[in-house]
Parts: C-alpha cells; structure tokens; sequence
C-alpha cells in the first residue's frame, strides 16, 4: 500500500542571495514560509518540482520539504527547516531580523 | 613572511578574473547551477542552510596587519561585519552575495589571499603549528615548508580531482599544537644525528570513521619531503575508493591495504619520481626560507609588567592563562580568545580584527596567527607591553581569560549555519560557556578541552575533545552524544562513546554532572580531567552521565 503523502512546501536557495525561499501558489518565490503553498497532494507536488526545477534562472537546489498548515500558513515540521525560516540560531542575525 | 611574488600574484589575480566571468555566465543563465558548482566550489564558495559562505584560505595560519584588515573589510562592506575562524586556519564569511564574490576575491588577491582549493577533493589549506617561529619548545619554524606545500599542490594537474578532500598539517615542535595526527599526512620535524628532517604520518582523520594516523617513515630527510608527499598522495590518488566517497580519505586506504603495504608501494613511487626533484624545490624552499626571518627582539625591562600583575588580579589571571612561552627573553606569545562566554567560538567582528591587526603593528612585529582553536595569536610580543595589549583588548572585548579552559571550546557551524549538519554545536558552547561563567568554576576545573561538532562529519573535532559532543538527528530531533578521553596533541587519542546520547535540553546538565564528578575525583588541582580520565577509566564518568541506570539496577 502507498505511504499516505505527507504535506509540503517546496523550497529552495536565491540564486543571487543564496538565502531560503518558497514557491508560493501564484508561481512566485518568497522570503516568509507562511506564504508558500501547502502541498496536499503527491501528484501535485510532482508538477509544481517541474515548475521549480524550470526557474533554475532564480533559485538553487529545490526540494520538497514537510509542513503543516499553521494558523497563518504553512509551517515547518522538522528544526532543520525551522531554523531556515528564522536563520541562526546564535545570535538574530538572520531573517530574525531581515524580515 | 611569505609575499607573493609576480607570479603568485599573477596566478590569483587571473583565477579571479576567471571566477568573474563564471559568475557572470551563471547570472545570465549562460551556466547551470550543476556546471557552476564545481568552479565555485574550486573558488571556495558554498551554498549552505541559509546563504553562500565564502572560505578563505590563510596558509599556515599566518596573516599580516593588512591582510587582517582586509579581511575586516571584507566582513563589514559585504558581510553581516564578522567573519568566523575555522578549525583549519580559513576564515568564513557566512552572508556574501553570489555578484559580490568576485569582489572579494580581488580584495583579497589585493593582499596576497585567496579562496582556491579552500573546497572539492584537493590539497586543502596546509595547516601548521599556530606557534611557529615563537615556541620555546620548537625545533625550527614549520612555515617555509609549509609554504613550499602550499606552492607545489596549488593547482597541482595531478591533484585536482583527488578520491576526496587532502589535508595536510606540519608541526616543528614535539608539543603537537597542528593535530597532525588526526590528517591525512601529518609532517613532525625531527632532528636525527643533527640532520633535520620529518616523521610523516599518515591516515590520520576523524569523520564518521576516525583514526589517528600511521607512522610510514620515522625519518625523512629534509630534501626528500616533496617528492615523498607527492608519492603518498599519487599512491592514494589511484588506490583510494573512488566507488564510495564514505571510503575515499586516505585513512580508509591505509587501512584496507595495511601500512606496510601503503609504505611499499609509495617508496617505490618515491624512488621513481625522486631523481625528477633536482633540487629546483631546495632552491624555492630556500629562498622561502630567506623572508621568514626572524624578528629583531629587543631587550627591554619587565617591571612594569610584574607591577601591573601585582596590581591587577583580572591583568594576572588573563597573563596566566592567555601566555606561553617564547623562545626569546623577555618575550610571550599571547592568545587572544575569541571565546567570549555566550559568544559563538571563532567569530571576530571587523573592529576586532581592525584591533588585532592594529596590535600586531605596534607591539607584535607584524605577525598574527590564527589558531586551529579558533582564536588569535600574537607570536611575538615584549611581556612589557603586555598592560598596553590587554587594556586595547579590554577595550575591544577580547580580553577573556580562557585559553585552555572548559569554556575555550572549538565548536563547528553546525545547523546554525551548514547544510551538512544534524544538530547545532554553537549554541551548546554558548550554553556550556555561559554555565560555567555563572558558577565560576572554569579557573578551578584547569585544562580541558571541549570540541562540539553538529554532524558526524566532526569538523569540531569531537573524537579528539577531552569531552566530545557529537549532535545528531535522533527522529527529526536534536541528540547529542558524549564521547571521552580524546587527545589531539602528539599522544592523540580518538575518544571513546559514553553511551546515549542527550536531547538539547539535557547536554549542559550532563557535562556539568561530568565535570562535579571529575572535581570530587581528582587527586588534586593538578591532576586534569584529561589525566583523571586516565587513571579512572570510564565507570565513574557514566555513572555521572546516567544517574538514572545506577538507580535503575540498584
């Protein structure tokens, strides 16, 4: 039997400014998670790493990464994906503060 | 110290240019990122958890004032105004823009620095004793051959596509202060009937399989040496498994094939490419050797330096701990932390640098060194302007007192800022630094050393901390496992596992159950952990570990 699909967004590095993004749902790339698109659906997510994988121009090295809705969007499940919506964890320095 | 000739400056300068136009063409689309990657990565730039990070190399762990400077402008026109010091004598900027590196390597290329083979499977940065040419207990100064390695594997055509990354690491004192034990070829020189010449080590490494490195020759004269590290690296270069990049360092070679065999065959190579060395390389280390002479010393009183350690107890415990011993009369090598409590190990601001370099202009004949410890040495300062030094550093904040101590800790990026990592290590050496700072034991506790790596990769060095710290991913969370009795130095040691590991919330509690327990087990104040550790075995350290299971079988 298939393993149920767990949520995700899709996310990625700024080809420029090598920081996180996501892919949101109107096929753009932003800086705060909670606007991404929740992916509930496999064969969805496949179609929107096509997307991702076609702007090569913008962002390095997307992926899917699991989520869960939050109240104002989506939000990370694993620390590692956490600490990429926030930057380190040291000192604010990272989108702590950019954001 | 070393200053690029024509060519060396000639040779930077165009790989910059070169550099220049691959990011260009991977801006314009011209490059994909898999046909980019490998010549930033050839240029030292990486794509990490939350930017690109730029790693430059400083050979030997030599930098002059300018160069400081440089490097603090680096970090403040574009960076976050910081730059953080490795455990392999590189400095990383952890925030550069993809358009901006260019610029900064011509920076750099500017005051004779680069970032080349600072990444991918090549001779990576030659690292070296932090105290060359100013220890009391060195036999002579590693640095000249240092630098003729640095000349002879920079692009190398044989060594360019290596099975994996080469590091290479050389000491001149029998105090081993480069970890030479634990790289790929660790070079000791040694004296044999007055001849000089080198112990070479080799497969030494840490990593998810670590090793401490193997004695293939015991003595190698000093005109052989480059043509015998060439053999090495050529016999590994096409024995080493290029089928499984978790095999390919050579200690995994020398493993597989045994030592003897590894010796027989890299002495064959050796006879082989030895008569093609006609001495050109004698003549370079020469003349090498001709611009890392040693300072004039003056002769000079020390009263006001005892006065002010009379007078002042935060002045005397600084001089205690931050000095060691120098060849000259009158002189000390200073050791200036970057460890502040609750700072992240190995960050300096471009103030601080701005300090150093400023430092080492007025009362360090131009010499600084950064330390596989990740701190900043002055090699060469009169002890009477010591009181001068330490209130310029009181003033820029580095004046803590911790050098060799609990909180002096090498910790690697770890999640904070690796895409490699499982685990943070800098916040656990914040935490540790902070505790022990509140209950102001780390002058009592003596000697010990800490080392926290955020992945099995160890680049915190872990396997050879007296404590170890190793953060893992344990079920997507944060684990961190205890390793014990690890020794970098020339007695190295890999440190053995204490047993489960310890969620975030729990490792700072643990080392200091650790440490109550060494200070109940200790013979006396002069007995280290390290030596407590050695005389006691584990059992005692575990039962403090895991209170829980005596409990539990009792």
């Amino acid at each position: 039997m298939a393993r149920p699909f767990t949520p995700k967004v899709i996310t990625a590095n700024a080809l420029l400014e090598g920081d996180a993004i996501w892919l949101t749902a109107d096929d753009q790339w932003t800086r705060v998670m909670s606007e991404a698109e929740l992916i509930e659906d496999e064969a969805h997510g496949d179609l929107r790493m096509l997307f991702a994988a076609s702007q090569a121009h913008v962002v390095v090295g997307p992926y899917l990464a699991d989520a869960k809705a939050g109240e104002n969007g989506p939000e990370p499940v694993h620390f590692r994906e956490n600490f990429r919506t926030t930057g380190p964890s040291n000192y604010a320095h990272g989108k702590q503060v950019e954001l | 110290m070393y200053h690029y000739n024509d060519f060396d400056q000639d040779f930077v300068q165009e790989r910059v240019s070169q550099f220049r136009a691959q990011v260009e063409r991977r801006i314009d689309g011209s490059l994909t990122e898999d046909e980019f990657r490998p010549l930033r990565l050839m240029n030292g730039l990486y794509l990490q958890l939350h930017a690109y990070m730029l790693r430059v190399a400083i050979p030997y762990g030599t930098v002059r004032p300018d160069q400081m400077r440089m490097l603090a402008t680096l970090a403040e026109k574009w960076d976050k105004g910081y730059g953080h010091f490795t455990t392999r004598q590189n400095i990383q900027y952890n925030w550069p823009k993809l358009a901006d590196v260019p610029d900064m390597l011509d920076a750099l290329a500017s005051v004779g620095m680069h970032a080349i083979q600072t990444s991918g499977n090549t001779i990576r940065n030659v690292t070296a004793d932090h105290f060359a040419g100013a220890a009391a207990d060195e036999i002579a100064d590693p640095r000249p051959v240092a630098e003729l390695l640095r000349q002879w594997s920079m692009d190398h055509p044989q060594f360019q596509f290596l099975p994996r990354k080469f590091k290479i690491a050389i000491t001149g004192s029998p105090n081993d202060r480069a970890v030479t034990k634990a790289h790929d070829i660790g070079l000791r020189m040694v004296e044999k009937n007055g001849e000089p010449g080198y112990e070479v080590v080799v497969g030494g490494g840490l990593g998810r399989t670590p090793m401490v490195g193997k004695v293939i020759r015991d003595f190698l004269p000093q005109a052989d040496l480059l043509p015998y590290v060439e053999a090495v690296v050529s016999v590994w270069n096409i024995l080493g498994r290029r089928d499984n990049k978790y095999k390919a360092r050579i200690k995994i070679t020398v493993h597989e094939h045994g030592i003897d065999k590894i010796r027989e065959l890299v002495e064959e190579e050796f006879a082989q490419i030895r008569p093609q060395f006609t001495g050109v390389d004698q003549a370079l280390l020469a003349n090498i050797q001709s611009q890392f002479t040693t300072p004039t010393f003056r002769t000079a009183p020390v009263e006001g330096y005892l006065a002010e350690r009379d007078a002042n107890p935060a002045f005397r415990s600084w001089s205690d701990t931050n000095l060691s011993d120098h060849k000259a009369p009158g002189y000390a090598i200073v050791s200036v932390s970057l460890k502040r409590h609750g700072a992240t190990p190995g960050d300096a601001s471009a103030d601080q640098m701005r300090v150093l370099a400023d430092l080492a202009e007025t009362y360090g004949h131009g010499d600084l060194r950064i330390s596989h410890e990740q701190n900043v040495i002055l090699p060469h300062v009169h002890k009477s302007d010591l009181p001068a030094i330490y209130a310029a550093l009181r003033d820029a904040d580095l004046h803590t007192a911790n050098i060799g101590l609990i909180s002096d800790i090498i910790a690697c990026p770890g999640m904070d800022y690796c895409a490699l990592a499982t685990a943070r290590a800098i916040p656990v050496a914040q935490e540790i630094a902070t505790r022990f700072d509140e209950l102001k034991l780390e002058h009592e506790i003596g000697a010990l050393k800490i080392k926290i790596s955020g992945c099995i990769n160890a680049c915190g060095h872990h396997h050879v901390g007296h404590i170890g710290i190793l953060g893992l991913d344990r079920a997507g969370v944060e684990n961190y496992q205890i390793t014990l009795g690890g020794d970098g130095t020339e007695t190295a040691v890999i440190g053995q596992r204490a047993g489960p590991g310890f969620a975030y919330d729990q490792i700072v509690p643990a080392i200091e159950r650790l440490i109550t327990a060494y200070l109940e087990l200790r013979t006396d104040e002069e007995e280290t952990f390290l030596e407590a550790y050695k005389r006691l075995g584990v059992a005692p350290f575990k039962t403090a570990l895991y209170p829980e299971e005596k409990a539990n079988a009792a």
